[in-house]
């Protein structure tokens, strides 16, 4: 189906991209080769079996191909919408090298979406263990692992800290990428598997380490929701955004509706960006939404842009204008903003991740006139509770240390998804936290407990 | 939903609020906030955890803006819909030696839980409580009961002494050796008080109160500069250095949103006067 135009969607929060219908989906389900060595499973981070659910599509079977998703997926209809499929299981597809790959996100998204429609129906669960597992945090990588646990008969608790489930899910990626509506369903799924889901409750404080250990095993899913600052001079300003906060304001307390909602937000009517991964086009994109002109400023080239390529073309659709080889030095201002001072930069080596190592040119400011800044440079793990935990092995970013089944150096402990490796995917997150539930499983019942 | 189990009227515009929050409750310590939210369309507003008994937490507050004036309506046995915490670190309590706690205006909500702590620490505890005026000074028997001393002023000199918080503190510092000392009130208050301490080299916290957003750690609103590096309060804090403490730039940050906050206060009470009929207050 054709996207909705951007005249028109700038000026609401419904979804851009409409899915696909039955005829379309079936027709697009045939297009795929069923290739024996199929190069798109390989790259799936969590290996769902691509061509049995596109033939089930192509053979109308729309409930056989949820099953088959969800075998290796829980929240398809999420991932459908926000994996990064050009450079996954699409950008794999034997079909890609000449014409279009198979629009597997697309099916994903309509096999999921169709299932909801029907009504879901809850899996069955093992007898009750009698073993209790306590989730931190209720992003991708605390859903998956706490569905995975609780249908293995173990008992889950899941905190979490904000007024309601989702983590990034909810507070960050915007409703026009991601309808909320979704989201609340794929909750409401695991919470029909048992999971008790307590909101509210902020691991390290209103749960402490001991009443944390007293689980028979934790698993931390606390995300990396840690905004970092440029540490450029101007970013005290009453107009200068964390990425995070701007969405957090828009996505989470509905600031975009005030005073119907009362969470204020700054709109600004120039409002540059910094960044260039989805959050910075997130937070772009929301900023038109609100009536901005909005400039993007990224350090590297436009090729070198981490975000998702669909969502950059839609961002330039909808009038986004990007500044690239470009970095911001100061923001202007005396207690407002009123511009942001960049500098060019040009890119000349690579780093160890073979990525382009920008730096400046000297002379070559320039200044933008903007009333609101807002920064996308990247998240962290939060520290507040993992610097609490004795003994706990940390990585070069502040994340959690852990082996591949999610296995941290403290005992009982296991961690996944952001906290464990950086910011990255949702279905990283996800893959992240089903090993590690399989991983306390087995350790559940090998230590006698189950 | 969290139970409103008791309100009551303090002062002027200033109230109190018991609330049944057994998660909060359970591990809160002097020092510490919440976060509250009283609806679906709601703000979360950070509110100092006052005291503590049994699951029962109690807040108190000045209506001032919107959230503020729907809380300062809700009746016993209302429900709130959010409310998280305990939230930030708690005050650093050791046995010091003698502690002065000062409150000023509403910021002495803040106070009996931090007395009470330095009390049971073993310190001698010195209150000084201030408001503009004595309709305004509120918890005075609450302290006067928890404090080895209490003292108290109002800048117009309708009780106590005559004055500010600060000026009874001076004299105070000229009398006796005071240890550490917490200043908790308006940001220019603690501003100013926190001047007062600083020749005297007594260790001093405040406890900031910057815009917040989700009091976790994780949008950066609450960001403070202490000691020159960017802090977030709700994690951080809310308790810094005071002799550190860029305010300053705090009071800056507070007023960002003050057009947004005039016109979500006036058109509440233009809505809740035509449609609310029977509410005591509208
Ligand atoms: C704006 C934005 C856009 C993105 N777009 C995409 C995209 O298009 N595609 C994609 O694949 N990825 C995207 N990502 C990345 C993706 O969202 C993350 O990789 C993923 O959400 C990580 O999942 P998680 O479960 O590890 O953590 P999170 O989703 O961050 O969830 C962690 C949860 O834990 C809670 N928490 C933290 N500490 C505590 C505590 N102490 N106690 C209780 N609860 C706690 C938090 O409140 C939060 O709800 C985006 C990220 C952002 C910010
Ligand atoms: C850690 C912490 C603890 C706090 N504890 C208390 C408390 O125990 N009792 C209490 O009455 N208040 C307390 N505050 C302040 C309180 O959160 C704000 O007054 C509240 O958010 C106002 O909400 P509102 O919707 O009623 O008013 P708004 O419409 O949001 O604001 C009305 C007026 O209050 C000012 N204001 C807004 N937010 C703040 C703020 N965070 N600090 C100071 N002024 C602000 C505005 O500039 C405006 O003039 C605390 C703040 C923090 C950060
Ligand atoms: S309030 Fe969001 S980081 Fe402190």
């Amino acid at each position: 189906m054709l996207e909705r135009p951007p005249r028109e969607r700038i000026h609401d929060f419904e979804e851009v991209d409409p899915g696909l219908s039955q005829e379309e989906a079936v027709a697009e389900a045939m297009r795929c080769l069923q290739c024996k060595k199929p190069s798109c499973v390989a790259g799936c981070p969590v290996s769902v079996a691509i061509p049995s659910f596109v033939s089930a599509v192509a053979s109308w079977d729309f409930a056989g191909a949820a099953a088959i998703i969800k075998e290796e997926n829980m929240l398809p209809a999420i991932c459908g919408r926000v994996c990064p499929q050009e450079s996954q299981c699409e950008g794999a597809c034997i079909l890609g090298v000449k014409d279009l790959p198979v629009k597997v996100g697309a099916l994903e998204r309509f096999v999921a979406d169709w299932e909801r429609a029907q009504g879901f129906v809850p899996p069955a669960r093992s007898q009750s263990t009698g073993c209790r597992v306590a989730v931190v945090g209720s992003g991708p990588a605390g859903l998956c692992g706490a569905a995975e646990l609780a249908r293995r008969g173990h008992t889950v608790i899941l905190y979490e800290s904000l007024h309601a489930p989702g983590g990034v899910l909810l507070y960050g990626i915007p409703s026009f990428r991601l309808p909320k509506d979704i989201v609340q369903a794929e909750v409401a799924q695991i919470e029909a598997l048992g999971v008790e889901i307590r909101t509210n409750h902020l691991v390290g404080r209103s749960v402490t380490l001991e009443d944390l250990f007293a689980f028979d095993a934790v698993l931390l899913a606390t995300g990396a929701g840690l905004p970092y600052f440029i540490g450029i001079p101007g970013e005290q300003l009453a107009g200068v955004y964390s990425a995070n906060e701007f969405l957090t304001r828009v996505n989470l307390m509905r600031a975009d509706r005030f005073p119907a909602y009362d969470t204020p937000i700054r709109r600004g009517s120039r409002v540059v960006v910094a960044g260039g991964g989805n959050v910075a086009m997130d937070a772009a994109r929301v900023a038109v939404r609100l009536g901005a002109s909005v400039t993007l400023v990224y350090r590297r080239n436009e090729e070198d842009l981490p975000a998702r390529r669909a969502e950059v073309v839609r961002a330039k659709e909808e009038g986004v204008n990007f500044e690239f080889c470009a970095a911001p030095v100061r923001i202007l201002g005396e207690s407002e903003v009123t511009g942001v001072t960049c500098v060019r930069m040009v890119v000349c080596a690579q780093d160890g991740n073979m990525r382009p190592v920008p730096s400046p040119v000297e002379g070559s400011s320039f200044t933008l006139d903007a009333d609101l800044f807002i920064g996308a440079i990247g998240q962290g793990p939060n520290p507040l509770l993992i610097r609490e935990i004795p003994g706990i092995a940390r990585g070069e970013v502040g994340n959690v240390e852990v082996d591949p089944d999610g296995r941290t150096s403290v005992s009982r402990l296991f961690a996944a998804g952001d906290v464990a490796t950086g910011a990255a995917t949702v279905i990283l997150a996800m893959g992240g936290a089903k090993k590690a539930a399989l991983a306390i499983d087995q350790m559940l019942i090998r230590s006698g407990s189950v | 939903m969290y139970l409103i189990e008791e309100t009551k009227q303090l002062a002027d515009r200033v109230f109190q609020i018991w609330i049944r929050a057994p998660h909060v409750a359970r591990h809160a310590k002097a020092g510490q906030f919440l976060m509250i939210r009283v609806a679906e369309t709601g703000e979360r507003i950070p509110l100092t955890i006052s005291a503590v008994d049994g699951d029962s937490v109690r807040v108190i507050f000045m209506a001032i803006g919107k959230t503020t004036t729907w809380l300062s309506r809700l009746a016993t046995g209302d429900t709130v819909l959010d409310v998280a915490g305990p939230l930030g670190r708690p005050s650093e309590i050791k046995p010091y030696g003698t502690c002065a706690v000062i409150g000023g205006g509403v910021g002495i909500a803040s106070i009996p839980i931090i007395a009470a702590a330095a009390k049971r620490a073993g310190n001698y505890v010195i209150g000084i409580i201030g408001a503009r005026n004595s309709a305004l000074l509120i918890l005075e028997e609450e302290l006067a009961g928890t404090c080895d001393e209490l003292h108290v002023a109002t800048d117009d000199g309708s009780g106590g002494t005559h004055g500010f918080v600060s000026d009874v503190l001076k004299t105070a510092l000229q009398k006796q050796k005071i240890d550490c000392a917490w200043v908790v009130g308006p940001a220019m208050m603690m501003k100013v008080t926190s001047m007062v301490t600083k020749p005297f080299g007594v260790k001093t916290f405040v406890s900031l109160n910057p815009i917040m957003v989700d009091g976790t750690g994780m949008c950066g609103s609450c960001r403070v500069l202490v000691g020159g590096t960017t802090r977030f309060a709700c994690v951080d804090g809310p308790e810094f250095d005071a002799h550190q403490v860029d305010f300053d730039l705090l009071i800056q940050r507070q007023r960002s949103y003050l057009n947004e906050e005039k016109s979500a206060i006036e058109e509440y009470l233009v809505h809740t006067c035509q449609c609310s009929g029977g509410s005591p207050h509208a």
